[in-house]
């Protein structure tokens, strides 16, 4: 792999950038792999990667049915934050946090992860008590977060309305310094150029249709291109999960729901920092490019059409215009939906499965732009050693069973 | 936004007046302490989440106030029928795949 | 400045009245019925603004939602919009308009430094550099953050205000150009409910700069007279200013209308915009096509025009962008622009033609005028600064892939470029059809959609008048009848125009130049985001293929134009380079919004105090009177506490509690859910959906409920009375109301629809007060005198029916605070009264009003929980030391039973509920924080519970707390601690979680 870097820029500019390398390969898919990876979105290529990396593990593929990093890594708000509130959850994404903090030097490839702190807003009593809960337990986990006080949260965001005489007054906020934005496609890419340079086949617009199984065990995939075979495959289809379990036959405890989000015009920098509403329902930040990257919760019904409903685009900017009155003339640009994987407790299912060789990591919800490295990293782990990794062992699919949930919805964005 | 025929009020109404419910015909165990952990965890939280035919149930919230049922294809959106509680759906997944 | 280039008075606009606007602080005139963009061409303004990343000077482009470059800062202060496009601008008085980009100016700009090193930014080279040292990263952002962006927002509130309307109607038109008008006026005819909306200020479409005649009329003329028509139909509504900028399920269309934007910054009366939320039953899209630019050289240098917006300057505006024209072409249809031209009274330089062999009647006819027709050539570069000087043409092989002769410098100021045309699919995209490539139009038209929609004219991709006027017509026809209106058959003759012969137009989507396209000057395809061919061939060169990737790769088609010029030449180019068809290559999805949609018009009315409603109780004017704080729970407004002059909250509450505990208080309790339940079996279900049974519940009984979600965990709780055989009243929790209502119907309607259950909620019926204390029984006594109230006859958990201060009531003796307490409820326009009699009785007795921080503080001094707060979904009756209501035994395995049994809930070491006392009383532990058994560990700490309510009691004369801690049930005397966010650590044993009256025996006071 040729490094980046400015020197490699200019040098190309110099032969007018007809020597770049490509990116990754496209190689014909072989006849047999250790491992096939289902799934070419941003925690599938962090999944390959790792076991490239970390575990040795090269003759891995990933098959993905349209194009790498298309699925909801291509269609999210891209805030990156820790602040959960259970320990098994806030272990996983602060491992995530780590790795974002040395991803593009790891990668060698700028994912612009930006560390401009988030803020999660408390609107009433209650609010303000599940925020110094959670941010207590942040704290003593080691995940760095404070309670500010209104007039805080304006220094941080100064177009934010805090007047006590709106609605639902801003009584506090959580915030998290080291939380904020990455670019969410370079992020899909830096690990596919990181895996393929180690190894890893990338096969795109191959669709795996059938999970071929032998005595109880997994031995490889059919797709769209002819069997693969593979001693161990594991699945990452965010947004399609119940239909590649049911190859499997197997079901899930999940949920798919169109996730909406949407972006205005570009405008000059207005808004440093990521700010988050539950009880006032969305969510906004500002691109590098100057849009205002807006969100909110999923919608009502389950659905894979990759949109939903427009009052729920009205809702949410009713509490866009809410919190910050000046962007009411601001202009939506584009809205779209994506199609996540809802779990009952609003955290994933990263785990082993009845199959023997064959793993499910799914039902991210609405989070799980953040926890790309962590996901791929444990999931990598859980595969390579056919053992929950230990941050992983909490997020057993066995949990519905033994009753043992960890209810994130307090935290997980935006409650329901 | 979808527009939702209610067969009690016998109206297409409007989206917002109604809740999604989940999963329809998820007949709840006779007796439940008769099951294993497994079974009840199945009953909990296992649903289909078919990509295509789903039958689910919707509440008319801020209208009459009744449940029902729907079947709706998720991919498409479009729903092919809303049928009372007790009743069963005239389009499955088999009949639908035959006209697609 | 003089307005050099206004030919005088347009189609549409009359030059006779003037309008003063001004440009980046310059004073200009313009004339009625012209756009910014008309007017600033008229004014010979050439330079709009700076390109986003090279920072190249652009101008004007086309002259509609296609533009480009023109983006415009309107207005200043509180009222100011960024990034309009001049195009759609409507002129006023004083309106001012300033460019977005450019630094200290668009003329001067020091920023175009980035654009000499615009060879070290190719696309993707954002992720190629800027990593090392990583600390950097932050730094090097602020400035690429700065670089970027268009307009700026406002920074004060919107002065304006925003409405919406439902609409109905059995066919929607969208567009009104000559296919949308015509299908209009036949779906009318039919007897449907129409509505027919265009973005336009006027209708028209194409026909507002069209130099056809129509039915013998000029085009300008026929179209005033159907636009009549159709306004004279009682059954159309007419709807200029007006975008669909959003196609979504079940044929819903959002269409933003502006109704002042043409006369002023800001609305004088009324919206400023409107939001229609369209619901139709049949849906014809004549949206019209974009004429797709030419992609050579240089194509972004200011006088670099689409042919036919040069013609709709010419003939609707009267305005001449330019003096020299160069016609660049690939098609017959743009010879009408050199027509145009001409006879505005310029030179028309030559009109270079890409295909060998051009013949069509419009060739002649443009000819026939003297003017130059090179055939086989194309314009290879533009040169200039920032205006066009010349061209440099040259001679083209027949598939235009490479130049084959000598290149030709031309002098000329304006080059109009037209590469054909690509149908406005935007809108049944929206729908998730894909749209399908057609060669035989070049370009892509719309695909199969779902929804009760067809696409005519221009935007299904047909571009004849003729052909416009035929399909509008039958689709409005269609559409009627498919609606229930007429027969599908016409009632208006088609509009007779001439047919001009055309020749077949030549796909060029990429003008070869002598350089290969990596070393040639740029040659732009999206102008908005700087992305040219060579950009696109590197993305491919670095193996990228998807036609998705190339778009976020090189950000083509991210624009505020949403690509509506660029995308399908991008397209080609990638098809080319990656050897493959334009159709196996594919589109990208386009999504809405067509145009820019305003945020405050998507959110309308619901802003501000009508964000959310607010609840009052019946007796809320009285707590403002008094001068009450108020807590929002859910969408109530509770009284939070009631400070009496110069109190802090801590003493006001203090007052409260300790009022309450020696003599009587009064509470607004209202807002507890209520629901009536009857029915033969409607003990049998509440006993279902309690944890407890309510079957030998007697009338005149009350019972306190736990309820549980079938994952055993609680949900609600609350009392359930019995009023009379068969028929109960169920309080729920204040927040949980809805939910529990929502819960039972659940389970009624869709498990158990054979019992007979009936509820209906009552909550806002009735007026509840609560009176606790130990004066509470003398207090109601002096307002009742036909109930027996004495302690034995009125036990603990009775309630009855009687009159208080009048009013028919049910008093239910229950008691949150643990003293003896009457909820008191009479119907709700009672309420205030009563409330005011009983605060009239209990004065002798210093009667307290008190609020929900003092109900809550009473309530945990005798360890009562509140759901939400001291449980959080993940709790147990159990672990709320609650067993006691649950009754294992009933013969119906109640709403989450099973679930207790499961491992985890079995679980040795699960949270449990229990009190908490600090060390030193005064010290009040904040709520919210984390206990841990070890307060010397490092961080991560092993945290084994938290606090769920803390208070400092005035009755206990010690602060209190209620906490949730692993294996809390079995650690009463031990020491926890809770580190703070200050360094601090409280440390606190572990006790009973009733602090107050343990034994309960102060609700017996006689």
């Amino acid at each position: 792999m040729k490094r980046y870097s400015g020197f490699s820029l200019f040098k190309n500019a110099l032969s007018y950038h007809e020597n770049w390398q490509k990116i990754w390969r496209s190689p014909k898919p072989k006849s047999d792999y250790d491992v096939i990876v289902v799934g070419g979105g941003g925690h599938g290529l962090a999944t390959a990667y790792y076991l490239a990396k970390v575990h040795g593990i090269t003759n891995v593929a990933v098959i993905e049915k349209g194009y790498l990093g298309g699925g909801n890594t291509a269609r999210n708000t891209t805030i990156i934050r820790s602040n959960y509130l259970w320990d098994e959850a806030a272990q996983l994404y602060e491992l995530s946090l780590k790795l974002w903090e040395g991803l593009s030097q790891e990668l060698n490839y700028n994912v612009m992860f930006s560390q401009r702190g988030v803020l999660n807003l408390g609107h009433n009593l209650q609010d303000m008590r599940d925020i110094e809960r959670r941010v207590n337990a942040n704290r003593l986990n080691g995940i760095d977060g404070e309670v500010v006080t209104p007039e805080r949260v304006k220094e941080i965001a100064p177009l934010i309305n805090i007047s006590r005489d709106c609605r639902y007054p801003i009584l506090g906020a959580s915030w998290q310094p080291r939380g904020g934005t990455a670019r969410h496609d370079a992020v899909a890419w830096g690990y596919a150029r990181g895996a393929d340079a180690l190894g890893v086949d990338l096969i795109q617009e191959t669709e795996v249709t059938g999970i071929r199984r032998k005595n109880g065990a997994v031995v490889g995939v059919e797709t769209t291109q002819g069997f693969i075979g593979a001693r161990k495959v594991a699945c990452v289809t965010a947004g399609n999960s119940g239909v590649v379990a049911a190859m499997a036959g197997l079901r899930l405890p999940v949920e798919s729901r169109p996730l909406q989000a949407l972006v205005s015009e570009p405008v000059k920098p207005c808004l440093d920092t990521v700010v988050m509403s539950n009880a006032v329902h969305g969510y906004i930040s500002q691109s590098d490019k100057g849009d205002l990257v807006i969100g909110a919760g999923v919608d009502g019904y389950n659905g894979y059409g990759q949109r939903g409903s427009f009052h729920v685009i009205e809702h949410t900017l009713q509490a866009i215009c809410e919190l910050f009155p000046a962007f009411s003339r601001v202009r939506m640009n584009r809205q779209w939906g994506g199609v996540v994987d809802t779990c009952p407790d609003a955290c994933p299912i990263i785990s082993k499965t009845s199959v023997d060789g064959l793993y499910f990591n799914c039902g991210w919800g609405t989070g799980g732009f953040k926890a790309t490295p962590g996901s791929g990293y444990v999931f990598a782990d859980t595969v390579a050693n056919d053992r929950p990794h230990p941050l992983a062992a909490a997020f057993n699919i066995d949990r519905f069973n033994t009753g043992a949930l960890i209810d994130e919805h307090g935290a997980a964005g935006v409650a329901h | 936004m979808l527009l939702i025929h209610c067969p009690h009020c016998r109206e297409d109404r409007e989206e917002e007046e109604f809740h999604y419910s989940g999963e329809a015909h998820i007949v709840r165990p006779l007796e439940p302490e008769n099951l294993s952990d497994e079974e009840w965890g199945d009953y909990l939280f296992f649903r289909k989440n078919p990509r295509g035919i789903h039958h689910e149930m919707w509440h008319h919230t801020a209208g009459c106030g009744r449940y029902f049922y729907a079947t709706r294809n998720t991919v498409s959106y479009q729903i092919l029928e809303t049928y009372m509680v007790g009743e069963k759906p005239q389009h499955t997944a088999d009949s639908a795949g035959a006209s697609q | 400045m003089k307005a050099v280039n206004r030919l005088g008075s347009g189609a549409r606009t009359d030059s006779a009245k003037t309008i003063n606007f001004t440009y980046n602080g310059k004073p200009l005139q313009g004339v009625a019925g012209d756009t910014l963009a008309s007017a600033l061409l008229a004014n010979g303004v050439n330079l709009v603004g700076r390109s986003f990343k090279y920072s190249r000077p652009r101008g004007i482009v086309g002259h509609g939602a296609e533009e480009p470059n023109a983006i415009m800062q309107i207005g200043s202060g509180a009222g100011t919009v960024p990034n309009l496009k001049a195009t759609q601008v409507e002129l006023y008085e004083g309106l001012e308009a300033a460019s977005v980009n450019g630094w200290p100016s668009v003329n001067f700009d020091l920023m175009a430094i980035t654009g000499w090193f615009g060879r070290l930014m190719p696309p993707g080279f954002y992720y190629k550099t800027f990593m090392y040292p990583a600390k950097l990263w932050m730094t090097y952002e602020h400035f690429i953050r700065k670089a970027a962006g268009l307009g700026s927002s406002p920074v004060q509130n919107d002065p304006d205000s925003y409405d919406k309307l439902n609409q109905h109607c059995d066919v929607l038109v969208i567009g009104a150009g000559p296919a949308g008008l015509t299908a209009a006026r036949e779906a009318a005819r039919a007897g449907a409910r129409v509505i027919i909306a265009d973005e336009q200020s006027e209708f028209g479409g194409s026909l507002l700069a069209s130099t056809d005649i129509i039915d013998g009329l000029p085009a300008t003329e026929w179209l005033d007279a159907i636009v009549a028509e159709l306004q004279g139909f009682a059954n159309v509504q007419t709807l200029p200013r007006s975008t669909a900028f959003g196609y979504y399920d079940h044929n819903f269309v959002g269409i933003l209308e502006r109704r002042s934007d043409h006369l002023g910054l800001t609305a004088k009366t009324g919206a400023r915009q409107r939001l229609h939320r369209v619901r139709a039953k049949q849906v014809v899209l004549a949206a019209g096509a974009f004429e797709r630019p030419l992609v050579f050289a240089h194509n972004d240098i200011p006088g670099v025009m689409q042919a036919s917006s040069v013609s709709t300057y010419v003939n609707r505006y009267g305005v001449a962008p330019g003096n020299d024209l160069l016609l660049f072409t690939t098609n017959d249809n743009a010879y009408q622009t050199a027509i145009d031209w001409h006879n505005a009274g310029r030179t028309v330089v030559a009109v270079v033609d890409s295909r060998l062999n051009p013949t069509g009647e419009r060739v002649a006819a443009v000819t026939a005028l003297g003017i130059q027709v090179m055939a086989g050539h194309g314009v290879i570069e533009a040169q200039g600064g920032k205006r066009v000087k010349r061209a440099l043409v040259a001679q083209l092989n027949a598939e235009g892939t490479q130049v084959i002769g000598p290149v030709t410098k031309i002098a000329c100021d304006l080059i109009a470029s037209s590469g054909g045309w690509s149908p406005a699919v935007h809108l049944s995209s929206h729908t998730g059809a894909k749209p399908q490539w057609d060669a035989s139009i070049v370009g892509f038209r719309p695909g199969k959609s779902q929804q009760q929609e067809r696409s005519v004219g221009a935007c299904g991709g047909t571009y004849t008048l003729r052909g416009c006027f035929e399909e509008g017509a039958s689709a409005g026809a269609q559409a009627a009848m498919l609606a229930g209106f007429g027969d599908d058959s016409l009632m208006f003759p088609v509009p007779e125009v001439l047919d001009i012969q055309e020749q077949p137009q030549q796909a060029l989507f990429l003008v070869p130049h002598t350089k290969s396209t990596s070393r040639a000057p740029s040659q732009f395809v999206d102008l908005q985001l700087d992305v040219s061919a060579s950009g696109i061939e590197l993305a491919v060169r670095e193996g990228l293929e998807s036609v998705e990737h190339i778009k976020r790769y090189t950000a083509m088609g991210f624009g505020t134009d949403q690509g509506k010029l660029g995308n399908i030449n991008g397209m080609a180019i990638l098809a080319n380079a990656l050897g493959q068809s334009i159709a196996e290559t594919g589109t990208t999805i386009f999504r809405p919004s067509y145009t820019p949609t305003t945020f405050g018009a998507i959110a309308g009315r619901d802003v501000g105090e009508l964000f959310d409603a607010e609840r009052y109780t019946a007796v809320h004017r009285w707590h403002v009177e008094q001068g009450a704080m108020f807590e929002d729970v859910g969408q109530w407004k509770r009284p939070w506490y009631f400070p009496k002059q110069g109190e802090t909250m801590q003493e006001a509450v203090d007052r409260e509690c300790l009022a309450v505990r020696s003599s009587v208080g009064i509470l607004d309790a209202s807002t507890l859910g209520k629901i009536d339940i009857q029915g033969p079996d409607a003990a049998e279900f509440i006993t279902r959906m309690y944890t407890n049974s309510y079957l030998k519940l007697a009338p005149g009984k009350c019972r306190y409920g736990v309820m549980l979600k079938e994952d055993g965990m609680i949900f609600d709780d609350g009392v359930c009375a019995c009023l009379a055989e068969n028929h109960y009243l169920m309080f729920t929790t204040t927040g949980g109301a809805a939910a529990v209502m929502a819960w039972l119907e659940l389970w009624k309607q869709t498990e158990w629809p054979d019992l007979q259950v009936y509820f209906t909620s009552v909550t806002d019926h009735w007026s509840t007060a609560t009176i606790t204390g130990p004066n509470a029984r003398k207090v109601l006594a002096k307002v009742c005198d036909d109930l027996d109230l004495s302690a034995d006859s009125f036990q603990f958990m009775d309630w009855r029916e009687g009159t208080v201060a009048g009013a028919k009531a049910r008093v239910f003796r229950i008691s949150f605070t643990g003293e003896l307490s009457y909820e008191i409820n009479v119907p709700a326009h009672y309420g205030r009264h009563v409330w005011e009699a009983l605060m009239e009785a209990g004065e002798e007795f210093d009667i307290t009003a008190y609020g929900t921080e003092s109900m809550h503080v009473l309530r945990a001094e005798k360890g009562f929980i509140i759901v939400g707060q001291d449980t959080d979904g993940s709790m147990t009756p159990a672990d709320m030391n609650m067993d006691w209501v649950v009754n294992k035994n009933k013969a119906f395995s109640f709403i989450g039973k099973r679930s207790l049994e499961r491992s985890d809930s079995v679980r040795e070491n699960r949270k449990q509920l229990v009190g908490l006392k600090t060390l030193d009383g005064a010290e009040v532990i904040p709520e919210g924080s984390q206990i841990v058994f070890d307060s010397k560990q490092q961080i991560p700490m092993s945290m084994q519970g938290h606090v769920t309510s803390s208070y400092y009691s005035a009755n206990m004369g010690h602060s209190i707390a209620l906490a949730v801690v692993k294996g809390g049930h079995s650690r009463l005397g031990q020491t926890v601690y809770c580190p703070l966010a200050n360094g601090r650590t409280i440390a606190a044993e572990i006790v009973s979680s009733v602090f107050y009256d343990p034994q309960g025996e102060r609700q017996h006071v006689e």
